[in-house]
């Protein structure tokens, strides 16, 4: 047989490389642990213990919080792609991905295309358990799908971030621990869990810098009103400079590695 | 493209840091050769390696493949070879003829092309019954099996192999040369690094002995073990009285020093023809010896002469 090669193109290239990433999480069903147990006990935990206190009630609390670790979720989700990618290189099953004739862009992208499973997952749970907690959205189904679709479209342009920390960091538990302080820090200093207005001065001046913020307003508004809104369409252009700035960056620390 | 060398590396450079891991490198290697890139531990070896197959950027020099310029024609250039690296580059968690799949699928090959070529690279490398097992259960010889099959999907005419054998059993890298010797034999030319003298001779065409990034040697197997000397006699005097005796009696028959070690006395000779006087004087000077042995002169003899290694 005669080897036909053709130019590889990127899109074939990002497809085999997201098939690739499935492939290796369908074989390893532990790696959707972390998406699907981490919504639940935070929803649990966090509702049940704080609920009271800050909303005078779980059912109070949930239009809040669901939102909420809806969005840490997609955070936490988002920092597996940048640890994941870590390992592959140290594995150096990267280095036979370099030297194909295919766009560099491919291993990346195909990473976090199959990464958009693991959020797609981590938002059902979350929603899920909001709704066996009690959670009854007023709005139709259809603008639950509308915000489950920004949470993850959120989630999929953070973690280009992640998968640059992945590229520049020098071991996969350094991504780690990394990540989850981003994760910590970028989810609780925001309205994630408490109403702004109970934030002391500065820190709800450093809560409404967090685009964190912004993402779970545009999603309790649409929760609220049921329609689109200012917010959720400027949620929709951050996500897109994100990866506008992102997906170079991150290509360029593959290429120097 | 009839006389264009299969890769062409001028003043290659490299430096961490301070530190100049490869050091004005320059060789060319001809279509349909094996050649051997020898050295110590962190001589250099997979640094030089990396950067001809375009993985690491070199400081200063060029690299040409078939007459492709690495840096500017990347593609083309990456196009034109097969890498199997020092670790096996093949993913853990899927199957053999996924990860054969999947490197076929991102070489280009339609789906059915690389189902065909699956199949037969799968039973060319013998991997037929463990296909669809976990990677996690093969053994270190199988994986680098997969590994150099990967490697082959597209037929490449130049396959670069960093340290093929190392850490496999002597059985396993007995079939591993093997492996290497049929491709040869189909056309391909070979470019391998190896820490192993033994695997150089066997296989290399032509070898570079690399030692702190630098090229000290570069010729065939048989020219650089003829530069090493000649054959060496030795053996061991049975009586303690008669060696020195036996050692006089030797420096007058051949021009080498004849070195003492307690009982046993060597000298290199030029000549195998040289041994029957030899033999004669110490038997009309009644001088027994046991342990009579020649050697041939070995790579480790040259290896040894001109690297110094880590330390």
């Amino acid at each position: 047989m005669e080897v036909q090669m053709h130019k590889g193109n990127v899109v074939m290239n990002t497809a085999t490389m997201a098939y690739r990433n499935l492939l290796k999480t369908v074989h390893n069903p532990d790696n959707f642990m972390d998406v699907v147990i981490q919504p639940v006990l935070f929803m649990l935990m966090f509702g049940y213990l704080f609920g009271g206190a800050i909303a005078g009630g779980v059912k109070a609390y949930l239009p809040i919080i669901v939102p909420g670790i809806l969005i840490q979720t997609m955070l936490s989700a988002g920092t597996g792609s940048g640890a994941q990618i870590r390992e592959d290189l140290d594995s150096g099953v990267f280095d036979r991905f370099k030297s194909l004739p295919m766009a560099h862009i491919a291993p990346l992208a195909g990473q976090l295309f199959a990464d958009s499973l693991r959020l797609l997952i981590a938002t059902v749970t979350s929603l899920t358990t909001g709704y066996l907690m009690g959670w009854r959205p007023a709005v139709g189904f259809g603008w639950i799908v509308v915000i489950a679709l920004l949470a993850i479209f959120t989630g999929w342009a953070l973690s280009w971030i992640f998968a640059l920390l992945g590229l520049l960091a020098k071991s996969a538990a350094a991504v780690q621990s990394v990540s989850l302080m981003t994760m910590l820090v970028l989810s609780f200093m925001s309205n994630a869990f408490v109403p702004l207005h109970s934030l002391t001065k500065p820190l709800r001046f450093i809560a409404n810098l967090n685009p964190v913020t912004y993402v779970i307003t545009a999603i309790r508004q649409i929760l609220a009103t049921g329609g689109w809104t200012h917010e959720a369409l400027l949620v929709v252009v951050f996500d897109i400079a994100v990866v506008a700035v992102f997906a170079p960056l991150t290509v360029w620390a593959y290429d120097r590695n | 493209m009839t006389n264009v060398n299969a890769i062409e590396v001028s003043h290659l450079t490299k430096k961490f840091g301070d530190k100049t891991v490869v050091d004005d490198i320059s060789f060319s290697v001809e279509p349909g050769e094996v050649f051997g890139l020898l050295g110590p531990n962190g001589a250099g070896k997979t640094t030089t390696l990396r950067m001809i197959t375009t993985l690491l950027k070199a400081d200063a020099g060029q690299v040409k493949i078939f007459g492709h310029d690495t840096v500017k024609e990347g593609r083309l250039a990456r196009s034109m070879f097969g890498l199997t690296g020092q670790y096996a580059s093949v993913d853990e968690d899927i199957s053999a003829r996924e990860n054969l799949m999947i490197f076929a699928r991102l070489n280009g090959l339609s789906r059915s092309d690389a189902r065909e070529r699956t199949a037969e690279l799968l039973k060319e490398f013998s991997l037929e019954e463990s296909a669809d097992k976990a990677l996690k259960t093969f053994s270190g010889g199988m994986r680098r099996r997969l590994d150099l099959a990967v490697s082959l999907i597209t037929r490449p005419t130049l396959i670069f192999l960093d340290e093929p054998t190392t850490g496999l059993d002597p059985r396993t890298r007995t079939q591993m040369w093997d492996t290497i010797r049929e491709l040869v034999k189909q056309g391909s030319t070979i470019v391998l690094t190896t820490q192993y003298l033994e695997e150089a001779d066997q296989l290399a065409d032509n070898l570079a002995i690399i030692d702190h990034g630098r090229l000290v040697k570069m010729g065939t197997p048989a020219e650089l073990k003829r530069e090493a000397g000649g054959s060496k006699l030795s053996f061991t005097v049975a009586q303690a009285a008669q060696v020195a005796a036996a050692a006089k009696l030797l420096a007058s028959q051949v021009t080498g020093a004849v070195r003492q070690v307690g009982q046993q006395l060597s000298v290199s000779l030029s000549k195998v023809a040289e041994l029957t006087p030899i033999l004669a004087a110490l038997d009309h000077a009644k001088i027994t010896v046991n342990h009579l042995s020649i050697q041939e002169p070995s790579l480790d003899d040259v290896f040894m002469n001109l690297t110094v290694g880590k330390n």
